[in-house]
Order: structure tokens, then sequence, then C-alpha cells
């Protein structure tokens, strides 16, 4: 494959990772990127590395993706710090719920561990009282994602990889032409996130917006990224609007406070002040301590939904040149490596490591085609 | 409960003092509201060792005089529709309003150069703040350096809260200052102001042309002990304990900002763009004195009283209108003698700490298009300060234009955030 060209339209975690990938197996890369590497979802993301159990083909994805993120962990930018995922049982009947997690976390490997209610304590001391206990799943880690896509756009670069600071207007017959008025012929891989709408119509993606709080620096109040087990009714359930309890320690001692979920095709990034305090309510019931600290900034951002939730990674239907990766909702920076490696075997005609059919973008299309 | 004010005015200084005041005699409800405990803004600060002066006194008196109600140590959060998030110390409410006027006034441009973050440098503004408030500084060696007329008027307050001031440096040349000088006879109430100032100062050397180049540390490393200046005469070093340093003011524009109201260029800044009655792009919004672009005292009085009338729905007396193109007159004038040469934007090197908060050097932002971009690989603006200096700076370098607005304002409790608006 070595100087087949290669477009790579959008440079956030996913393009970014794709790039460099495709650029180590020896394609000749252009990176086409109107704003800032890693600016968009990216930048507006908690960054949590976490492997998510609810969807098997998502955990196969995340589990594969983990291992590859391993690679990253010296690298200073990345600010990769293990801080494990703590998974908060409210009641009895959320704890009841962990022993299933734990076997399907460690049916692809992944060790996690049941929490009882003193364990919790010892962790988290300044989570709320009377909770039930939980789940840790000490290998999660965070990350800080507009570093990493930089430095990932830089190691394709360093390979030879251009980075076109350009807008990609639309696909055509071999290529893509670019808002500038060029047109580039090769082979293209789309990975716009949200904006696929304006590339690839046809692949149905939506704009779910989520508020971020980070707080002044409080180092030493919380060690492990803190989740309610009802996270993932949150972030996989289709309701129009929700929020989870998810808050994150950073390296700098900092708090960064989620999460929340509305569809937003309109992508209004202004602060929604009643959704922020539906939010913020949410995380004080956990830890009733965030309610005297001091927020620094919030913030919005667009997570790219696909209508099932499974992120688009393959050729593109009907198209003999043109291939996607997007739609990750909240799992583009878990998932980003794994999604580069999965695309680039298909794309070399190579067995995948995992099974790529969940994530086959013909398997929406069609249906929309009908 | 719902609070609801015909005229709510952010800022009690000299400016929303005087909108205050306006918009009250025309028998408006109305509220100022100041992050700061006591009202008078920077110029009538409270000075715990010396009486206010009678213009003060009687301006901070008149713009609090009941039923105007005053909100102390009270900052704005963010704001939705005709409302503002505002917290104290102990609490969070929701304010309405009729119409706002942003009185939300200056602060100082502060400008890198090796060695500005050693203990011992302040702003020049920070060090009169300071010494107002009672910092000790009897005996204290000080050097006020950096731009403008605030340079006099630090270096007064500190004089007489007993500093010894080695020199007042003044980055203009001595031959603008001089030409300024002669065109005072315009505005004679400036003119007698700057002879009072220049008697308060006698003996202490006012140094034209000359600039801060580097702050110099002591043997231990972390202490000021000395600057190194440039000036006509060539460079040399004085010994001191503090350096109060200051590059001029520009308009606090975060609320404006976050509201969303039109601006205009303030050389490399902005400020608020408004109409002849101080009215804002937005319908139910004025803005007066230093936000609309640094104008000095007497300025924001005619401006505050101008928009206290308007946001109160009365006529503005043409004399008023006359007595503010006066004022801008002047304001104009202290800006062209005041104006930073070239030499100042280039003191800082590629290792001078740029982003106090979360050090970055300014060699750091090197390839960066935009603020943005600069911010998501350096950290550079995301700490305490949200780029209020370090923005303003880099502005005034020309590395990036000022970046945008968005809530808390200022660092706020997660409780002030989450506080439930009153069904109004």
């Amino acid at each position: 494959m070595s100087g087949d060209v290669l477009i790579v339209v959008g440079a956030g975690i996913v393009g970014a990772a794709c790039a460099e990938r495709a650029s180590a197996e020896g394609f000749d890369v252009t990176l086409v990127e109107p704003g800032t590497v890693g600016g968009g979802a990216t930048a507006a993301a908690m960054g949590h590395l976490i492997a998510m159990d609810d969807d098997p083909a998502e955990l196969a994805l995340s589990h594969y993706s983990l291992g590859l993120w391993n690679s990253l962990a010296d690298l200073p930018q990345a600010q990769f710090s293990r801080c494990g995922t703590l998974w908060v049982a409210a009641d009895e009947r959320e704890l009841a719920g962990v022993p299933a997690k734990l076997e399907r976390l460690a049916a692809v490997g992944i060790h996690a561990e049941a929490v009882d209610s003193a364990a919790l304590y010892q962790l988290e001391p300044a989570l709320a009282p009377r909770l039930a206990g939980g789940m840790l799943v000490p290998r999660d880690a965070v990350v800080y994602g507009p570093a990493v896509a930089m430095h990932l756009v830089e190691c394709a670069q360093a390979r030879g990889a251009r980075l076109l600071r350009d807008r990609a207007l639309r696909l055509t017959r071999d290529g893509v032409e670019l808002h500038g008025g060029r047109t580039l012929r090769g082979t293209v891989l789309v990975a716009t996130g949200c904006a696929l709408r304006e590339l690839l119509p046809a692949l149905p993606m939506r704009a779910r917006k989520g508020h971020l709080v980070i707080t002044q620096r409080y180092p030493g109040l919380l060690r492990h990224q803190t989740l309610e087990l009802g996270y993932a009714d949150s972030a996989h359930g289709s309701d129009d609007s929700s929020v989870a309890f998810n808050v994150q320690p950073r390296p700098t001692g900092q708090i960064l406070i989620g999460s929340s979920r509305e569809f937003d095709d309109a992508m209004d990034p202004a602060v929604s002040m009643p959704m922020l305090r539906r939010m913020l309510e949410r995380s004080f019931r956990y830890l009733p301590a965030l309610r005297g600290l001091d927020a620094l900034r919030v913030w919005t951002g667009f997570r790219p939904t696909s209508i099932d939730g499974r992120p688009y990674i393959g050729r593109v239907p009907g198209m003999e040149h043109a291939w996607v990766a997007a739609g990750h909702e909240g799992l583009g920076i878990t998932t980003a490596l794994g999604t580069a490696c999965l695309l680039l075997d298909q794309l070399l005609q190579r067995p995948t490591a995992i099974d790529a059919a969940p994530f086959d973008p013909a398997r929406l299309a069609a249906t929309v085609a009908a | 409960m719902a609070e609801r004010y015909d005229v709510l005015v952010v800022g009690a200084g000299p400016a929303g003092l005087a909108a205050a005041q306006a918009a009250a005699g025309q028998g408006a409800r109305v509220a100022v509201l100041d992050a700061q405990p006591r009202a008078g803004g920077q110029v009538w600060r409270h000075d715990v060792r010396h009486a206010p002066s009678a213009a003060a006194a009687r301006g901070i008196h008149d713009g609090l005089k009941p039923p105007i109600e005053w909100l102390a140590g009270t900052s704005v959060v963010a704001a939705q529709g005709d409302a503002l998030l505002v917290q104290t110390p102990q609490a969070a409410r929701w304010l309405h309003y009729g119409n706002l006027v942003l009185a939300t006034g200056a602060r100082e441009l502060l400008l890198p150069f090796p060695g500005w973050t050693l203990p011992g440098v302040v702003g020049a503004g920070a060090a009169q703040a300071l010494a107002k408030q009672g910092w000790p500084l009897a005996g204290k060696r000080v050097v006020v350096a950096g731009s403008g007329p605030l340079l006099l008027a630090a270096a007064t307050t500190l004089r007489a809260h007993g500093a010894h001031v080695v020199a007042i440096c003044e980055q203009a040349e001595a031959s603008a200052l001089r030409g300024f000088a002669a065109g005072l006879w315009r505005w004679p109430g400036k003119l007698l102001q700057a002879g009072r100032l220049r008697l308060q100062l006698a003996g202490v050397p006012y140094r034209g042309g000359t600039v801060v180049q580097r702050a110099l540390p002591a043997a231990d490393g972390c202490l000021l002990r000395a600057v190194g200046i440039a000036g006509p005469r060539g460079t040399e070093r004085l010994a001191c304990d503090m350096l109060a340093v200051g590059y001029g003011l520009i308009p606090n524009m975060e609320l404006a900002r976050l509201l969303g109201c039109a601006t205009q260029a303030f050389g490399a800044h902005a400020a608020v763009q408004v109409d002849a009655r101080q009215h804002t792009s937005l319908d139910h919004v004025y803005a007066a004195g230093e936000a609309c672009g640094i104008g000095g005292v007497d300025c924001a009085r005619i401006e505050g009283a101008i928009a206290g009338l308007a946001a109160a729905g009365a006529a503005v007396p043409a004399g008023l209108l006359r007595r503010r193109g006066h004022a801008r007159a002047f304001a104009a004038a202290l800006r062209r003698t005041f104006a930073l040469r070239p030499q100042v934007h280039a003191l800082a090197s590629a290792d001078t700490l740029v982003c106090r908060c979360e050090d970055v050097t300014l060699g750091m932002l090197d390839g960066h298009a935009d603020f943005r971009s600069a911010k998501l690989a350096t950290r550079c603006g995301m700490g305490a300060c949200q780029g209020r200096i370090c923005g303003a700076a880099l502005a005034e370098l020309g590395r990036f234009p000022h970046a945008g607005s968005r809530p808390p304002l200022f660092p706020a409790r997660l409780s002030t955030l989450a506080h439930a608006e009153p069904a109004s």
C-alpha cells in the first residue's frame, strides 16, 4: 500500500489516530482540518478511558483500544493518569447488578472488583453517606485528549503527512472537493464527527450536547473517576435529555464534573443554566462537598451520535473510495486508537483484531435506504 | 422571591454611582451591586488611613442614598434572559432588571518582562489598592513604572503611606509628555490636578522615555532586589524592594461579552459600543465609564449620569452630552500621549512566563495561530484568572485577539451555579 493516497477529513482524536496509523502503514496521508487539531468534541470531552460493558461490541472495541492506549501512557502531554473508575451503587438494587457487570468485563479480560459500602468510603471518603457500594475498574484512566490528537498528527507529519487548513465541501467520484476550491484525489476517510452530515447525509448522525464544569484546584478530594451505575442508562438511553453523576480528578487537582445529554442538532454552544443546575444537583447528591467548591469554567460540547449509538467504522455503502470513522458518542477518546486499527485493517483487507461487523456503516445506511 | 429592579447598576465606581443617582432621581427602583465590600470602585477606593476626597465622599453618599439599594460584596456569575445570577460570600440569587447599566470599570494592563513574576513586583494600580488597604509600606523603596497618569496617582498614594518612591519610569517620551502638558489649559481641572500631584511628588524623579527591562532577584533568587531600566541616559540599575508597574488601563469586558453587547476596538483590546444615550447594542442594556473606553473619572461621572437617566426613561440634557464630548477629548489626548512604544512590546523573551496561572512561557505559544489552539496545547489562560491577565497581554503584544467570555464570570461556588431561578 506504500504511496497510496489517503485523505483523512477531520483532525479530532479519531481522524488524528487514523492519520497516524495510515502514515505508519505507508500511506501518503493528507489531513484536512479547518480548525484547531483536537478542537471539537475532543477538546470538550472528559478524556476518560473507560470500559463500558453495556454493549458487547462497544466493550470489545473499548478493550482493544485501551490496550493500545498503554503505548501513550508515558507521553508527558497526554497527562495519562491511571486513576481507575469507581462505579457507585446508590442502593441495593443497583449493587445487585454488579456481579453481572464483573462477569461481562472478565469475559474480555478486564479486571474489576466489587466494592462494598465500607470499601467504597475508603476509596472515596467524600462520597455521600448511605451509598450501597459499587465496582472498581483499576486500569481505567484519564488523558488530555487535545494534546494526544496534536501528538498523533505530529507523528503522522513526521512520516510525511500533510495538514491542510481547509474544509471539505463534498465527496467527488474519486476524491474530495474543498471549500478553498481544490479537489484532492484518492481514498477518502471521513472522520468529522457531528459534521458527518455535511459530507455523508445518508448516514444518520445527531449532535448530543453535554455540559462540563471544571473547578479550582482541590488536590486529594477525589482519587478515582467516579460515576453512578445509572450512567449507562443516561449515556446509552435515547431520552431527549438526561444527567448522570460523573466526576473526574484531573492531574492538576481540579475536579471535572459531568455529565448531561440532550439532542441539539442546531449545535448551540450556549450554556443552559437549567441543564447545568440539573447536572450539578445530581452530582451534589453523590458528592455533597462539591457544593462549596469554586467553579472556574463551564463549557459545552457535542457528541456525534449514530442512531444505534455505535460508531460507523468501515467503507461507506455504495462508495468505492470513501470510508468513515465517526459517531463515537461519549467514547471517542477511549476507542480512537482501536478505531484507527480496525479501519486500517479493513482498508488493507487484513483480518481485523475484533469483529468489525457491528460497526459496518451498511447496517444503518441500508435501513435508511429501505 | 424574585427581585426586580427598574434599573440595575453593575459596578459602584464613579460611573455606576452616578447612574444610580440619576436613575433614582427619576423615581426608578434602583440597585447598585459591586463585588467589593465597599463602594467607590478603584479610583475612589476606601483608604484605611486617609479621608476620602470631597468628590469621592459626595459621589459615594449620593449614589447609595436610599431608596437606592446597595448590594455590597455581590459578584455577577451568569446571565439569562432579563436576570443576573449573583453571589455574595454567603448566598446566591437571581436579580431581574428592566434595564441594566454596565459600569464595570477597568483593570490594569500588565505586560510580561523578565522577572515580572518575582514577589515584590505588583501592578501600579494594585500597589495603590494594597496601600489603601493598609499594606505596610513604611520605608519600602518603590520604583513606579509603566505608563499613564495612574503612575502619578499610585506614586502619590504610596508616598502618603510612607513608601520611598525611588523613581517614576514613564515609557512615553519626554517630548510627548511636554506636548501633552502644554495642551492641558483646555482642561483647567486636569491642569490643577496635575499641579497638585506634581507638588505631592516633589523630589521624586519622573523619567520620560524610560522602561523597566527586567526585575532582578536577590541572591536567594526569590525576592526583588533591583530593576534594570533603559532610558534616554542609557541603562542603569535601581535598587528597590518593590516595583509597581502597569501599562495603563483596559475596559473590563466580561459581562458585556457574556450578554452579547457589540464591542468596538480599544487599541488592541475592546470596549463596549454605545450610542449618544450610552445605549449598547442590546435593548435593555446601557454602559458607562471605563467599560466604553478609558476616559477617567470625570468622563465616568458624566456617562454614568447619562446612562442612569436613559435607563430610567428620562430625557438627557444637551449640556451633559457636551460635557461628555469634552471629557472624551481629554481621554483621547491621554491615549495619544501615553501610546505604548514598540520597545515595551519587545520586553518579554521566549522564556518569559506569559501565563502565570499555568506557567506558560511566551515561546511555548510559537506556532499557534489562535488563542484556542495555544490554550488547548499549553493550558495558557486555563487557570484561576481565566486569561484576564495573559489574554490582555497577548492581545497587546499582537499575538492573539482576546477570546470570548463564558460563565462563571469569576470563580463561583458550584452551589451558586445550581441556584434555581425563581419564577418571575
